[in-house]
């Protein structure tokens, strides 16, 4: 008898140590997101001392060093976090609601939705008269009403997936086949609309398909904050349910879990979620896509911590990027959403040649 | 009396599976579902649990209406062996059996559960394996593993959906065994199966599927040769070897 409860006992330990391997590695991922946040605020076209920044962070007024962070940096660093973390956490939810390695906003449709309904509002709702501003920049007019049909055109793609779930009962693959058709019609609406338009309306839709995080304004990020942190703690909430999810629907249904309604609201919020940041700073591929993988390539994919850590990582590889954008061709400012979708394509193919065991068995 | 059900019927959209199903099972029986390929062993298991929800039908657990109780109350009554998985990411074998404590999980799992876990893992002798992913495993390893997360739900009636059909044959064995070891210590199994000798050697009684009909129930004595040859269409001999029951197949009449 004792020892069979050494054996338990070994065994719980062995848990406990696996258990804490994540722990650390959360720590790591948040001590390395502030540094990388400090360091960004100090970094771009002109260079800040990092003392600097933590005594205006503290509320002292240096004078210049206050209006560019208050005014530009750190409104962009912030929505390089909450936009990072919240289209990884939506792909972590999609990718496991769908049983589907490859479930992310783009998959879906829902990302190709909103860049239609940008170009729709440009050119057929004529927000598209636009000018150089005095920075050079291309200067859309009424950004909300572009704002607004993206958002709405994202819920049409969401809202269409939604209904087939309901009243045909699709499953996952359904789902992920019905995201890929949508994506491909809202593709090829948005390459219409450009067909008809005029040079400067198609500048202008170029212009916001290239996702930028330097684009929101303290107010977008407050609404971002206000649907992403709900939405964080629904997920983590839920994150027991997710991973009887992963086991397969008729087990987490033996385990009490009602998946269909489960399925739905996880859909529902993670696409209003990635419709809320994509109307805001533009299309952004690839983390949504990449952070949930990197996450269970390092520590393992219990649902429970990959959700938070999702976020975490999602966050840190948009701020990255977006540091990177800023000042890699200084003084020109890259679009971040351009080079996450360089460097998502290569990283995506190397966890998918590398984790192929992991990913597809 | 654990589980009686009574006058069950499901269908598919208008395909008929179930009808007039019935059946009872007592504290610490073992119960085998038998009949052939699409009789609807399956989905009367899961009409149980109530994966999928019949027609009509009286299902009275625990004295109570079935339909009294949330899922997640259903849970705590009802483990479940699914007869197979489509598990897309992977998992260590503590975090599988570690989810059937989730009836009973609200934000994480208590020390109780984790304990619990652990237990349940060295009484399967899957200790070496704890760390281990699922999907790495054999199909014997993996069978134990599932039967492992059923036992973490502390259910009162352990429902298997051919637990052995992937086996070989030694894993057959010790998976029977193991359930029959977990009803001495007074839970109830309700398995589907295909192989009637095992089934012979391993149940109290038996329900008889033909055609979404129960044909006959009872203890050993509806082994019959014209039962068998009448349900599955194939002529047997019944053996008696060592005092075990042997099904014996013939050839499969015209």
């Amino acid at each position: 008898m004792g020892n069979s409860s050494e054996k338990t006992d070994s065994v719980l330990l062995q848990y406990q140590e696996y258990l804490n391997k994540k722990v650390v590695f959360g720590i790591i991922a948040s001590i390395l997101l502030f540094f990388l946040a400090i360091y960004s605020i100090a970094v771009g076209s002109f260079d800040l001392p990092i003392g600097d920044v933590f005594l205006v962070l503290l509320g002292r007024d240096l004078g210049m060093a206050n209006t560019i962070i208050w005014n530009i940096r750190l409104p962009q660093v912030l929505s390089a976090i909450a936009s990072g973390a919240g289209l990884a956490v939506s792909g972590a939810i999609m990718q496991i609601i769908l049983k589907n390695p490859l479930g992310s906003p783009f998959t879906l449709g829902i990302s190709q939705a909103a860049g239609f309904g940008a170009a729709f509002s440009i050119v057929v709702l004529g927000v598209g008269s636009v000018h150089s501003g005095t920075d050079g920049e291309i200067v859309v007019n009424n950004p909300y009403l572009t704002t607004i049909s993206a958002f709405g055109w994202a819920v049409v793609s969401t809202l269409v997936i939604l209904m087939l779930v309901k009243f045909k009962n699709a499953a996952a693959e359904t789902m992920i086949l019905t995201g890929v058709a949508l994506g491909s019609l809202f593709q090829a609406g948005t390459t219409a609309i450009q067909y008809f338009a005029d040079d400067v309306e198609i500048a202008s839709i170029v212009f916001w398909t290239f996702g930028d995080v330097g684009r929101a304004t303290w107010r977008d990020l407050l609404i971002i904050t206000v649907i992403l942190l709900p939405s964080v703690f629904y997920f983590i909430k839920n994150s027991w349910n997710y991973n009887a999810i992963s086991s397969g629907d008729e087990t987490a249904k033996s385990l009490g879990v009602e998946v269909e309604k489960l399925r739905t609201k996880g859909m529902l919020l993670s696409s209003m979620l990635t419709a809320i940041i994509v109307s805001f700073v533009g299309i952004i591929g690839f983390v949504g896509l990449v952070a949930p993988h990197i996450v269970r390539k390092l520590i393992g994919t219990e649902e429970r911590y990959l959700i938070p850590f999702s976020c975490l990582v999602g966050a840190i590889l948009l701020l990255a990027s977006d540091t990177v954008a800023r000042t890699i061709i200084s003084p020109v400012v890259l679009p971040v959403g351009i080079l996450t979708s360089f460097l998502g394509a290569p990283l995506f193919i190397y966890l998918v040649l590398r984790g192929k065991n992991y990913i597809w068995s | 009396m654990e589980l009686k059900i009574s006058d069950l019927a499901f269908s598919y959209e208008d395909k008929l599976v179930l009808k007039d199903v019935g059946l009872t099972v007592e504290q610490g029986e073992i119960l085998s579902i038998i009949g052939p390929n699409g009789s609807g062993k399956s989905t009367l298991i899961k009409c149980i649990n109530r994966i999928l929800q019949p027609q009509t039908g009286k299902l009275i657990l625990q004295q109570q209406n079935i339909k009294n109780f949330t899922p997640r109350e259903l849970a705590c009554y009802l483990g479940y062996v699914p007869q197979h998985e489509d598990r897309k990411f992977p998992a260590t074998v503590f975090d599988v059996v570690l989810l059937g404590r989730k009836p009973y999980i609200d934000w994480k799992p208590k020390e109780e559960d984790l304990k619990m876990v652990s237990d349940i893992i060295s009484r399967l002798d899957l200790e070496p394996l704890a760390m281990r992913d699922v999907n790495k495993l054999s199909g014997g390893q993996l069978q134990k593993v599932i039967i492992g997360r059923a036992l973490a739900q502390d259910p009162e009636i352990i429902l298997l959906d051919e637990p052995t059909s992937s086996l070989d044959l030694k894993h057959q064995l010790e998976v029977l065994e193991l359930i029959k070891t977990e009803t001495s210590r007074g839970i109830s199994a309700v398995k589907a199966i295909h192989d009637l000798s095992l089934a012979a050697r391993f149940s109290d009684k038996f329900v008889m599927l033909k055609e979404g009909r129960v044909y006959a129930a009872g203890g050993p004595e509806i082994l019959t040769p014209a039962n068998i040859e009448d349900v599955y269409g194939v002529k047997v001999s019944i053996i008696n070897h060592q005092g075990q029951t042997v099904v014996v197949p013939q050839t499969t009449s015209a």
